[in-house]
């Protein structure tokens, strides 16, 4: 089963604020497919991704989802995507399982299951105070276990895991992209994404020099 | 929307704290008006209507700031915009979960805060009533403020300068309505003014909202 080819950015540029994050960027994804977006820091690796979730708007240039426009409707662009930031949008006070409780009633999907595939069900009933950084990022990489949908947004996926959370975090990557799914993840590096191709974001020239 | 309303009824369950200090802030508002105008309970009961319900909205401006800012701030709120819900629906779910927070537990305060005032126990139910409305617009109108304000510098003093003039109609009305039930008079025509400046923000307030928090 697959969904087709998914995602095209078609010369799309960025503003943010005054500046010109980049512009004239094209980019496609096909289903089963991981691309590692790479830049130095500033270089809009994140602003990327929030454009493709949809969180951002385009100055110019098109997002297609099947070669329709992906952002006409973005109530259904968000329900074909998981996004995941650098800020872990965890609340302190409710226990782990209670964090994935409103994703899994939106999504659907087993909160035991989830919690396993990251091996936090030792830890579903603790605050997610009590957790340590590594801990609370996977807890956000449950969320992508809950449901499958054909696109992935990472946004540096790895930061904080140790060596044995992030050959989890690959079989995750790996049922994924089995499933047909596509994969976009930001990083300085390495993921466990055999095959990946890598997208190099350069900096904006007014920068440049 | 209702899964967010649950979630936001936990979060609240678990931080009982901002509902109480809605409710103590409340009753200390209250409780400053007999020690500026003097304990003369003539004097007190003709400012009890105007009283109850400006610390009443007072009170309910409190956790507003907080609102979508704690969202914003630990990257919930990209999540809630991503989760399959409008704009308007994420704040609809707010607001609702912004007034059982605050607005009906304020309704608990009343009898207290009514007494300290020596407002008329007839006119009890009717302030009842008026300060659930009332805080139910302050509920819709702060939600729309509270997303406007999102990002901005100082957010927390704009959000007031912003809500508190679109509230004065409820101000009015309200306070006419206490009134008139405590000389006797029906305040059925004030609170069916109340319920219409309700309806009417109930639809256009999370559409307001959602059209802020897409915006970014």
């Amino acid at each position: 089963m697959g969904w087709g080819a998914v995602l095209e950015a078609k010369d799309i540029g960025v503003l943010r604020g005054e500046r010109v994050v980049f512009t004239g960027l094209s980019l496609s994804i096909s289903p089963g497919e991981a691309i590692l977006l790479t830049g130095a820091n500033g270089a809009g690796k994140s602003t990327l991704l929030r454009v493709l979730a949809g969180l951002v708007p385009v100055a110019e240039g098109e997002i297609l989802w099947h070669g329709a426009p992906a952002l006409a409707d973005r109530v259904a662009h968000a329900a074909r995507l998981r996004y995941l930031a650098h800020a872990e949008a965890l609340k302190p006070g409710l226990t782990a399982a209670e964090n994935l409780l409103f994703w899994s009633r939106r999504w659907g999907g087993d909160i035991a299951a989830a919690l396993a595939a990251v091996d936090l069900s030792a830890l579903a009933e603790l605050p997610a105070r009590l957790l340590s950084a590594g801990q609370k990022r996977r807890l956000a990489l449950a969320r992508l276990a809950l449901a499958p949908v054909p696109l992935w947004l990472l946004d540096e996926p790895s930061v904080g895991l140790d060596a044995a959370s992030i050959a989890r975090f690959g079989t995750l990557l790996a049922a994924h992209r089995a499933r047909g799914g596509a994969v976009v993840a930001a990083t300085h590096v390495p993921l466990p994404l055999p095959d990946a191709r890598e997208f190099r974001l350069a900096p904006p020239l007014e920068d440049a020099e | 929307m209702i899964a967010l309303l649950r979630r936001e009824l936990l979060l609240a369950a678990r931080h009982p704290a901002d509902t109480l200090a809605a409710c103590l802030f409340f009753l200390l508002v209250t409780a400053l008006f007999p020690f500026g105008v003097g304990p003369a309970p003539e004097t007190l009961a003709r400012l009890a209507p105007g009283a109850l319900l400006a610390a009443a909205l007072l009170a309910a401006l409190l956790p507003l700031d907080r609102l979508f800012g704690a969202e914003a701030e630990d990257g919930s709120l990209d999540q809630l915009l991503l989760s399959g819900l409008s704009g308007a629906q994420i704040a609809a779910a707010k607001a609702v979960a912004h007034w059982l927070t605050t607005g009906a537990p304020l309704l608990l305060a009343t009898p207290v805060a009514a007494a300290m005032l020596n407002l008329p126990e007839e006119a009890w139910g009717v302030a009842l009533l008026v300060l659930g409305l009332g805080t139910m617009f302050l509920s819709l109108l702060g939600t729309a403020g509270a997303a406007l304000t999102l990002g901005a510098r100082r957010g927390g003093v704009l959000l007031p300068l912003l809500v508190l003039p679109l509230a004065i109609p409820a101000m009015i009305f309200g306070a006419a309505g206490i009134e008139a039930a405590a000389s006797g008079l029906s305040a059925r025509p004030f609170l069916l003014l109340l319920g219409a400046l309700v309806a009417a923000a109930l639809p256009l307030a999370p559409l307001a909202a959602g059209a802020a928090l897409r915006a970014d």
